[in-house]
C-alpha cells in the first residue's frame, strides 16, 4: 500500500510539475481542485437560477420550455443551460481528482478524517444533483434514468408501492411526482452548500475561489465549450416507446449500464460497500499520532501568532488562567493538531538567541523541542568545513534529504518547514555557524500541511510575523521547493547555491554583545 | 510575466480538458435496448386472498379474552403469494410466486419484470392464481399482439377491470 501511495504520488506530482511550468504554483489547478469545485457549484447554481426563470415545471411543458431556452433564445438561455452542464460535468473530474488526490497524498487520516469523512456525503449529493437534474429535461434520456432510478429504488423494498409504476406509460404518468424531482434539484443543492461549508470548517483560511486568473480562464474554457457545442435534448420521452440508443453522460451516468445488468441490490450492496470503505478509509489503519504540541504558560504572552498560522485550527485563544498580566493564553485542542510544529515556528520566544534562560518556547512539540532543534543544529553544523557550508532544514514530505549531506552540507528534517522560527536562520548565519541556509520541503503550492510554505515565505519576506530580521543577508537564504520526485534539482540547487556563497566574502560577525544586550534581544524577539 | 509558452501551455490544457467534458458529456453513445427489439413489461400489485378463512371463536375461547377484545371471528391478517404465469408463442417466458409484502405478510404483491423480446406477431398468454386453489388459475388472458421495434407492452392486472389489461 505504502509503495503504491508513493508510485501513485509522484504520478501526481509528475503532473503537477507539468503543470506548475503552464500555469506556475499560484494557479496550478492541481492545487485548486477543491476551490475549482466550489467555483463549478456557483457556476451551475447562477446558471441554474436563470434557466429557472424561463423553465416550465409541468410534464407537457418542460421539454417545450427547454427547448424554447436552447433553440430560440440560445444566446443566453442555450449558453445558460450549456454552462449548466458542462459545469456539473467539470465538477465530477475536479471532485474525484481531489478526492483521489487527498487520498494519495495521505491527508485524510489522524485529525483530517473530519475533512475527508464530510466530503463522502457530498459524492452522494452531487450525484444526486445531477440525474436529478437530468430527469428535468423530459427527454428519452430523462426516461431512461427516471425509470431505471426508480427501479433501483423499488429493489430496496422499502415502499409500499412501486414508484417506477409511475412511469409504466404515458398514461399512468403523474405530473406531481415531476413536481417532486423540481424540488429535489432545487433543495439537494442548497443542502449540498450547507455539507460544503461544514466540510471546510477544520481548515484555517480556507480557500473556496480559485486565483483570479484561474478562474477566468476556466469559466472562458466553459464559454467557449457551450457555444462551441451546445447542451440540446434528445427526442421528448414517450413513455409507450423505450428509450434504445442515447447520448449518454457518462460523468454522472457511469453507473447506470451496471443497472441494466446487475440486480437493484446488488448495486445497492457495492454503493453502500463502497460508500462505508470511504468513510472508514481514515482508520484503515489510523495514522500514528505524535505529540501535539504543548503550551507553556511562563513563557506565553498570548500573542495569538500561533492561533493565526495554525493551519487546522488546533489552537485558540482562552481567558488567562494563571497569575501572569496577560489577557490570554494559547490553548491546544488536541484532537485537531496534526503535530506539524507551525505554531512553534510562529512563536516569537522560539529563539535560538535565549542564552539567559532554558530554551523553552511558548509552545513547543515535545518530540522536537525547539532546544533540541538549537542541540541539533550546533551539532550538526559543528563539524562543517570550506567556505560555503550550509545547513539545510527540510520537511519530512518533501525529497530525500539524506544524499544531501556532506562535509559542508548539515541537514535537518522538520515535520513542516514552518515549523522553522526565521531565528534560527538569523543564528546559523550571524553566528557563523555556516555561510547560507536552503530550505526545502514539499513542492510548492502542495504544503503537507497546507500553509506551510506559503508562512515560511511571508515570514521571510517581512510580510509575516514572525519576520526575518533584515540584517540577514537573503543571498545566503535560499529556498527550494520540490516534493518527493525531483531530487536532482534539488541537488542541483544546492550545489549552484553553495557555488554562489563561495563567491560572497566572508560574513561579518556582529560584535559580541554584553547579558544586558542579550536579554534586550530576547525580548525584541518577544515583541 | 507569463511567457508565450506558458499561455500555450495553458491553452493547451483548457482545451484538453474542454474535449474532455465535451466528448464524455454525451459520448459514447449507450445502448439501452437494441432497436430492433421491444419490451413486454409485467407490471401490476394486487393482494391475494387471505391465507385462511375466518373462524367464529368458541365461548370458551372468547371468555378467555379481555372484554374489550371479544370479536366473534377471528381473521388471520396473512395474505396468499400470488402465482404468475407468463407464456409467449407457446413457451414459458415466466411462471413465479409473489409474496406478500409487509412484515406480517398482509400487504399486496407485486411484480415488477421486463423482458425483452424481437419486435413483430407473438402470442401471449398472462394468468394469476390468488386464491386457495391447488389447481389452475383464477384469471387467465391471451392476445396476439404484433409489437413494434422499441415499444413497451405492458401488461397490468386490475380486477376490478377484469383481470389482466394489456396496454
Amino acid at each position: 500500500m505504502t509503495g503504491l501511495r508513493t508510485v501513485a504520488k509522484a504520478a501526481f506530482e509528475g503532473a503537477d510539475n507539468v503543470f506548475n511550468r503552464a500555469f506556475t504554483p499560484a494557479w496550478n489547478p492541481l492545487y485548486h481542485l477543491g476551490t475549482l469545485g466550489w467555483f463549478f457549484y456557483w457556476i451551475t447554481i447562477v446558471s441554474g437560477i436563470y434557466l429557472y426563470i424561463f423553465f416550465d415545471t409541468g410534464i407537457n411543458q418542460a421539454y417545450a420550455s427547454l427547448e424554447y431556452i436552447t433553440n430560440v433564445q440560445w444566446y443566453a438561455g442555450g449558453v445558460m443551460r450549456s454552462l449548466h452542464r458542462y459545469a456539473s460535468d467539470a465538477l465530477i473530474i475536479v471532485m474525484m481528482l481531489h478526492l483521489t488526490r487527498e487520498f494519495v497524498m495521505d491527508r485524510y487520516r489522524g485529525v483530517r478524517w473530519f475533512t475527508w469523512f464530510t466530503g463522502v456525503p457530498l459524492l452522494w449529493l452531487v450525484f444526486a444533483c445531477g440525474i436529478s437534474g437530468y430527469w428535468m429535461v423530459w427527454d428519452v434520456l430523462a426516461q431512461y434514468i427516471a425509470i431505471a432510478s426508480t427501479e433501483w429504488l423499488d429493489s430496496l423494498g422499502i415502499f409500499g408501492q412501486s414508484i417506477a409504476r409511475n412511469f409504466l406509460n404515458n398514461d399512468t404518468l403523474s405530473g406531481r411526482f415531476f413536481t417532486l424531482m423540481v424540488f429535489i434539484h432545487i433543495a439537494v443543492p442548497l443542502f449540498m452548500l450547507l455539507v460544503m461549508w461544514i466540510h471546510i470548517q477544520r481548515q484555517r483560511n480556507a480557500r473556496v475561489n480559485p486565483p483570479a486568473g484561474l478562474a477566468i480562464g476556466t469559466l472562458g474554457m466553459l464559454l467557449v465549450l457551450s457555444f462551441a457545442r451546445p447542451a440540446v435534448s434528445q427526442a421528448p420521452a414517450n413513455l409507450d416507446r423505450v428509450p434504445s440508443v442515447m447520448d449518454f453522460d457518462w460523468f454522472y451516468l457511469v453507473a447506470y449500464p451496471l443497472l441494466d445488468t446487475l440486480p437493484g441490490r446488488t448495486m445497492w450492496a457495492i454503493a453502500g460497500g463502497g460508500t462505508l470503505l470511504l468513510v472508514l478509509l481514515p482508520w484503515l489503519p489510523p495514522l500514528r499520532r505524535r505529540a501535539t504540541a504543548s503550551v507553556d504558560l511562563d513563557n506565553c504572552n498570548g500573542c495569538g501568532r500561533c492561533v493565526d498560522d495554525c493551519p487546522f485550527s488546533a489552537v485558540s485563544l482562552e481567558p488567562r488562567t494563571d497569575d501572569a498580566p496577560f489577557s490570554h493564553e494559547a490553548v491546544v485542542i488536541d484532537n485537531l493538531c496534526t503535530s506539524c510544529g507551525i505554531c512553534v515556528g510562529a512563536c516569537p520566544t522560539a529563539t535560538p538567541f535565549r542564552r539567559t534562560s532554558e530554551l523553552v518556547p511558548g509552545i513547543d512539540l515535545p518530540d522536537l523541542a525547539i532546544r533540541e532543534l538549537r542541540e541539533q543544529t550546533l551539532a550538526a553544523t559543528a563539524g562543517l568545513s570550506g567556505n560555503a557550508r550550509v545547513m539545510v532544514y527540510g520537511c519530512g514530505h518533501g525529497s530525500r534529504l539524506d544524499p544531501l549531506r556532506g562535509p559542508d552540507v548539515a541537514v535537518m528534517e522538520l515535520p513542516c518547514i514552518a515549523m522553522l522560527p526565521p531565528s534560527f536562520i538569523d543564528f546559523v548565519i550571524t553566528r557563523n555557524h555556516v555561510d547560507g541556509v536552503f530550505l526545502t520541503g514539499c513542492a510548492a503550492g502542495n504544503c503537507h500541511y497546507r500553509l506551510g510554505i506559503d508562512w515560511t515565505g511571508q515570514r521571510l519576506a517581512g510580510e509575516r510575523d514572525p519576520y526575518l530580521r533584515k540584517r540577514v543577508p537573503r543571498e545566503r537564504v535560499a529556498e527550494c521547493w520540490t516534493g518527493i520526485t525531483r531530487n536532482r534539482l534539488l541537488q542541483e540547487e544546492l550545489r549552484a547555491f553553495q557555488g554562489r556563497l563561495g563567491m560572497l566574502p566572508p560574513i561579518k560577525r556582529p560584535p559580541r554583545r554584553s547579558p544586558g544586550e542579550q536579554a534586550g534581544e530576547a525580548a525584541e524577539q518577544h515583541a | 510575466m507569463p511567457r508565450v509558452t506558458q499561455y500555450i501551455g495553458q491553452f493547451v490544457a483548457y482545451a484538453l480538458f474542454a474535449l474532455v467534458v465535451g466528448y464524455f458529456a454525451t459520448q459514447p453513445a449507450y445502448t439501452h435496448l437494441d432497436p430492433d427489439r421491444a419490451l413486454i413489461k409485467l407490471s401490476f400489485s394486487h393482494a391475494g386472498e387471505h391465507l385462511q378463512e375466518c373462524r367464529r371463536l368458541t365461548q370458551e375461547e372468547l371468555n378467555q379474552l379481555p372484554p374489550n377484545m371479544r370479536r366473534p371471528m377471528d381473521c388471520p391478517r396473512e395474505r396468499l403469494s400470488l402465482l404468475v404465469e407468463l407464456e409467449l408463442d407457446g413457451e414459458l417466458l415466466y411462471r413465479d410466486q409473489l409474496p406478500p409484502s409487509g412484515l406480517a405478510g398482509d400487504g399486496a404483491s407485486t411484480a415488477y419484470r421486463k423482458f425483452p423480446v424481437t419486435a413483430g406477431p407473438h402470442t401471449l398468454v398472462a394468468r394469476l392464481r390468488d386464491t386457495r386453489r391447488k389447481d389452475g388459475f383464477d384469471y387467465e388472458q391471451a392476445a396476439s399482439i404484433t409489437l413494434t421495434p422499441q415499444q413497451n407492452f405492458v401488461i397490468d392486472f386490475r380486477p376490478e377491470l377484469g383481470g389482466f389489461l394489456f396496454l
